[in-house]
């Protein structure tokens, strides 16, 4: 479970931090480079909190 | 225009109101007023940090941001920023209810065993804590200058708003705070999200057309570039963010106010979602350049407001102003607790160790009112010193992270010697680069443009954690925090 922790918190550090330069395609009307860092924080938020579940959960098991 | 007064008037006084009432008759100790006795919930946690971080810099730098630079500016909501925390606040938090710390020098001094680390800590925090009041009271001027439409004075105004912010924070501590907060995000949120749909749907008849008619207007503008504004500048700026955004000292106080881990985590969990609204930021500030394309210099920080006065009636330009007000007080409230606490707990009384619990405690709330005045002091009369002295404060809370960081794992391998003089080091070499103006380009002229694009924060911090790890292999180890961590792992054994 640690290393699906980690994972979940390495993959959107990676992603927030990638840049994919370039205006088309348009997505939900936003540019692709915007769309792509705004994904982002929604991926990162869900990533954060299956995290955050597990953790609740190992905590229980004590 | 009157109605825009009335409704800024009104919400500062409902803000104040909240203020006052968060006290509920609790009896204010000094662990009650900083840190709530530790028993903030998932919600207020996630209100007060998000109050800490959407400050003026939202309405006026960027906006502003995104007038200037395009698309560059989705810097201001790189992601990582929540990762940290999400990794560091807890076990900070477990280590300051185990030892009951208040402020992050507490914490310095407490892990290195050194009460002259910790004060070092906390003359750091000041001094940086301080322009950065500042900024917030100056984008507090230009905000209620421009929704008043050059009825108030900004000079009467930042005086009652200082006030009213003084009052409150001395009579209920972090409760005050955390009150205006959920008003403040309430307003903030019903704002931005407002203007972000409303103004490009006004001019263009949409978000994509308005996106089109940039890019058509304007080639270029929503890319990195290949020099300058690069793919490596962005990369360097969202790491140097994302590590310093919690070494602020308010920030790291505030996260002490939790109930428990979990609620931090939840919070640095959600906190991205909420990021989302900056998104809207940027279609404001980029309607704004289409529509009032002539903002030069620092004018450019009051696009949003341009931008609503030509759209949108004077109340609703008031609600916009009363939203900014708090954005701006809120924060101005987190800090100026968080600079009090740390000036009687941990400078006053590093300097006179025999002052007893309860002076610090009365001493804590006489420098309130202190810190605001002094603060108040410089948005008048601080000019260019303040400017020069906030573009390095951020840098400067920045070289705390590598010291905390190392602190954090089982066996410590960072000497109190190696950690001042890394600190000692980074901040001088900050203040040094920021006097001279110095850029990664013009440190090494002839490296390829992705490194000249690198932000120069990057050379302090690596410099600072070479020489904490160098200096470390020669001196002690904080030998007590390693026989603690034994203990603690045992305590742990048995309680399982």
């Amino acid at each position: 479970m640690k290393k699906l922790v980690v994972l979940l918190s390495i993959i959107p550090a990676i992603g927030s931090l990638t840049v994919i330069n370039r205006v088309e395609p348009y997505i939900l009307g936003l540019p692709f480079i915007v769309f792509w860092a705004a994904a982002w924080l929604i991926l990162t938020s869900v990533c954060l909190y299956i995290s955050s579940v597990i953790y609740e959960r190992e905590g229980e098991n004590e | 225009m009157n109605s825009s007064i009335l409704i800024i008037g009104a919400t500062l006084a409902l803000a104040f109101y909240l203020g006052i009432r968060a006290r509920k008759g609790q009896e204010m100790k000094l662990e009650q007023w900083a840190v709530a006795e530790r028993n903030f919930g998932a919600f207020i946690m996630f209100v007060l940090m998000a109050g800490e971080m959407f400050s003026t810099f939202v309405f006026l730098g960027a906006s502003g941001a995104a007038y200037r630079m395009g698309g560059p500016t989705i810097y201001i909501f790189c992601a990582l920023t929540y990762i940290i925390p999400f990794w560091i606040l807890p076990p900070i938090w477990r280590y300051a209810k185990k030892h009951n710390l208040l402020t992050q020098s507490d914490f310095f001094a407490k892990k290195y065993q050194s009460k002259s680390l910790g004060l070092l800590v906390a003359v750091i925090g000041v001094i940086s804590m301080i322009p950065y009041i500042v900024l917030q009271l100056k984008g507090f001027q230009i905000i209620v200058s421009e929704a008043s439409y050059g009825m108030i004075s900004p000079t009467i105004a930042v005086w009652i708003g200082m006030i009213a912010v003084t009052i409150f924070v001395y009579v209920s501590g972090i409760h005050g705070s955390a009150s205006a907060a959920v008003l403040k995000d309430i307003l903030m949120l019903v704002v931005i999200l407002f203007l972000g749909i409303y103004l490009p749907l006004h001019y263009f008849g949409g978000i994509q057309p308005m996106f089109e008619t940039l890019e058509a207007t304007k080639p270029g503008f929503l890319l990195l570039q290949d020099e300058g504004l690069s793919i490596s500048w962005y990369i360097s700026l969202c790491l140097i963010i994302a590590l310093g955004q919690y070494m602020w000292p308010h920030c790291f106080g505030a996260s002490l106010s939790s109930q428990n881990e979990s609620a931090l985590r939840k919070n640095a969990a959600i906190l991205p979602l909420y990021q989302i609204v900056l998104v809207f930021i940027l279609f404001i500030g980029f309607t704004a350049v289409l529509q009032i394309p002539n903002l030069q210099g620092a004018n450019a920080d009051l696009a949003l407001f341009k931008i609503a006065k030509e759209a949108l009636p004077p109340w609703f330009v008031g609600v916009v102003g009363a939203a900014g007000l708090l954005a701006a007080l809120v924060p101005c409230s987190m800090l100026i607790l968080t600079a009090a606490t740390i000036l009687s707990k941990n400078i006053y009384k590093a300097v006179r160790p025999n002052t007893s619990n309860e002076q610090i405690a009365k001493l804590t709330r006489i420098f309130v009112p202190i810190v605001s005045f002094v603060s108040l002091f410089f948005t008048f009369f601080g000019g260019n010193t303040m400017l020069a002295l906030l573009t390095m404060a951020y840098s400067f809370v920045l070289q705390l992270f590598p010291p905390l960081v190392f602190s954090l794992m089982k066996k410590n391998p960072v000497s109190k010697a190696g950690a001042s003089a890394g600190m000692v080091v980074g901040v001088a070499l900050v203040a040094y680069l920021t006097l001279t103006e110095a850029t990664m380009a013009t440190l090494f002229p002839s490296a390829p443009s992705f490194i000249q694009d690198l932000d120069i924060g990057i050379v302090a911090i690596t410099i600072n954690a070479v020489i904490m790890l160098t200096v470390s292999v020669f001196t002690n180890k904080v030998q007590v925090s390693i026989q603690e961590a034994d203990r603690d792992l045992e305590e742990q054994k048995m309680s399982s």
